[in-house]
């Protein structure tokens, strides 16, 4: 049903600019209207989801730790598990966004008869990685569409991407490795009953629609040539806010269908599972420090209590003490007194 | 807002990575290099769009026609035959490797090996030069 449902409306969204191209004529308003109008809700969603987050209160501090803690200098501690000040953190974030560390603890749980075995679990990281690098790699590589002047490093990145030379163009590895993870991804939902009955059509949604952009790039490239010349004229344009479908050229549909199915994802990605992106960021249990014990962390929600000191309450009942035959620590209270005035002086 | 310290510089960082292209496109961009086209003829082998898009497609199965099955015509679309040959079909009305299939070439930053073998009619002529003595 949730499968059925995403795979539908990724069909749906290949079918609009297909259409709208092909038929009705509509480049200017596929290459040029939606692509702006995608990036505007792009950056003012996701400006509008860190605001959100970042007006949220933090009560406590609650990294999640699994190391030593800093505390006496004769124990060695560990800066990546249990980060103690900012540079830590900045570090353990570094390698949880890079290398997706905590995933790499992935661990699964069997029933063997009566007993739970715990055991490794890397498949889910490694598919992650592949897609994730993948992903990152494809988009700077496309980088060299939108410059003028593409820097060299762009052309070593394809050198090295188009390394093994198969196929004419050239297959990049990038592009087995996106789709790797992909089918990985998409599988492990499909397949794992554990995992498929916790998936929503918001799981599989955005895995169709990534699933779409990347065959339909692949087929660009392999298959159904357009005019990447004309592609880039049209890209410098838009990069440059001096938009323009090129003259005279003729760029197939399924450029149009490859760009529609990208806007879908810049414009829904504020407002889906997606913005993980900018989410891990705003992690309490991955960007605090572990530092309880040396400084005291005050709930920014609290509001000021107001006291009720001891020598105010036997000032208070200093008659009914006195008549019960208390002895009044007056001297101490002085104390208290000058000490609060010397503050406030 | 908690922690503005941080998040705004984070929200510029964002922001900054998902517009490269406008920043590095500052004042670099100028008017789109066009290839130059043959003056004395008016149609390449197949149609303008096709070979724009398809070009290398179509020297692939050029390469495979030749080299593998050993056919060397070629029947365009239009019914004209032509030899099965990068340098001396496509070259001849192309006379140049760097005002034409470098200059997009270099646009869009890919790059065919096919001149680390084959030779460009620029080397043809500098192997001219040299043959008569003046290098
Ligand atoms: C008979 C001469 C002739 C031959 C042979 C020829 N071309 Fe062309 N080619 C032309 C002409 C003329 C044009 C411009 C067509 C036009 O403007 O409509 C052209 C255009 C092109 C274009 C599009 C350029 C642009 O910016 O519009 C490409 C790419 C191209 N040729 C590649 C090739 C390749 C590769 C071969 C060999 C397989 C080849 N040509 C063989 C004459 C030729
Ligand atoms: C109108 C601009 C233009 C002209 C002129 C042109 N090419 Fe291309 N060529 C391209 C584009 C665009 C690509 C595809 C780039 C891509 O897919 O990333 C390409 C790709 C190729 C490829 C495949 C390489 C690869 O890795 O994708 C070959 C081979 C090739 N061209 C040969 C030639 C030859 C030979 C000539 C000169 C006769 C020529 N081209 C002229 C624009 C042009
Ligand atoms: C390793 C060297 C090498 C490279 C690189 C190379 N070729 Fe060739 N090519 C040859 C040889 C050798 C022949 C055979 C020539 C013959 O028998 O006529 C040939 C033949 C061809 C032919 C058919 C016959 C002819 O005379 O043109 C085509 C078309 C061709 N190559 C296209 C390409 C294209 C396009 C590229 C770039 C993607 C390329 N080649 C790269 C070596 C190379
Ligand atoms: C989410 C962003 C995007 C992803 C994941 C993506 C993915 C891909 C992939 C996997 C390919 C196959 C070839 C390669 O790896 O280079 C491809 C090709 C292509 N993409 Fe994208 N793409 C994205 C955005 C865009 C945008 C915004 C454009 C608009 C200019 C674009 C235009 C193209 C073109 C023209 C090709 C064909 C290149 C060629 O023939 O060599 N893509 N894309």
């Amino acid at each position: 049903m949730n499968v059925g449902v995403s795979l539908l409306a990724v069909i749906a969204l290949i079918l609009i600019p297909w259409i709208g191209v092909s038929a009705l004529g509509l480049d200017s308003f596929f290459g040029i209207v939606i692509p702006y109008l995608a990036f505007f809700v792009f950056f003012i969603g996701l400006i509008y989801r860190i605001v959100q987050w970042a007006r949220v209160p933090q009560p406590f501090k609650i990294p999640s730790v699994c190391g030593q803690e800093k505390s006496l200098p004769w124990i060695k501690y560990s800066r990546l598990e249990s980060p103690a000040n900012t540079w830590e953190v900045v570090l353990r974030m570094f390698f949880e966004v890079v290398f997706f560390r905590s995933l790499f603890r992935n661990l699964r749980a069997d029933l063997q008869g009566r007993r739970l075995i715990y055991g490794s679990a890397k498949w889910l990281w490694f598919g992650a990685i592949l897609f994730h690098w993948g992903f990152f790699i494809v988009l700077i590589r496309h980088l060299r569409l939108f410059l003028y002047h593409v820097p060299s490093i762009l052309n070593y990145i394809d050198y090295v991407d188009s390394f093994f030379q198969i196929g004419f163009p050239p297959i990049y590895i990038t592009d087995l490795m996106i789709l790797g993870g992909l089918l990985f991804l998409l599988l492990r939902r499909l397949v794992d009953a554990k995992v498929s009955y916790i998936s929503h059509a918001s799981d599989y949604f955005p895995l169709f629609l990534i699933l779409g952009i990347v065959i339909s790039g692949i087929l660009m490239r392999h298959v159904y040539k357009v005019d990447v010349y004309g592609v880039k004229e049209l890209a410098i344009g838009l990069a440059t806010l001096h938009p323009a479908m090129p003259k005279d050229a003729h760029i197939g549909t399924i450029f149009f269908v490859h760009l529609f199915l990208v806007c879908t994802l810049a414009a829904y990605f504020p407002f889906s599972k997606l913005v993980h992106m900018v989410g891990v960021f705003f992690s309490p249990t991955r960007n605090l420090p572990n530092d309880n014990r040396m400084r005291r962390y005050v709930n920014p929600w609290d509001y000021p209590v107001k006291y009720h000191t001891f020598c105010e309450w036997q000032e208070h009942f200093k008659e009914q003490l006195q008549q019960a035959g208390f002895e009044l620590d007056e001297e101490w209270c002085k104390g208290q007194n000058v000490a609060k005035e010397n503050k406030a002086a | 807002m908690y922690n503005s310290d941080k998040v705004i510089p984070g929200i510029i960082i964002f922001i900054i990575f998902f517009t490269i292209p406008m920043w590095l496109n500052l004042g670099g961009a100028k008017a789109i290099p066009r290839p130059e086209l043959p003056k004395e003829e008016k149609n390449c082998v197949e149609s303008k769009e096709y070979m724009r898009a398809y070009h290398m497609k179509l020297l692939l199965k050029w390469r495979n026609m030749a080299i593998r099955e050993g056919k060397r015509t070629f029947v365009g679309a239009d019914g004209k035959t032509y030899l099965i040959s990068l340098q001396n079909t496509c070259m001849k009305c192309h006379k140049s490797n760097e005002k034409f299939c470098d200059r997009c070439h270099k646009f869009v930053a890919t790059h065919p090996d096919c001149w680390h073998c084959h030779i460009a009619p620029e080397e043809v002529a500098k192997l001219r030069r040299w043959q008569n003595g003046n290098r």
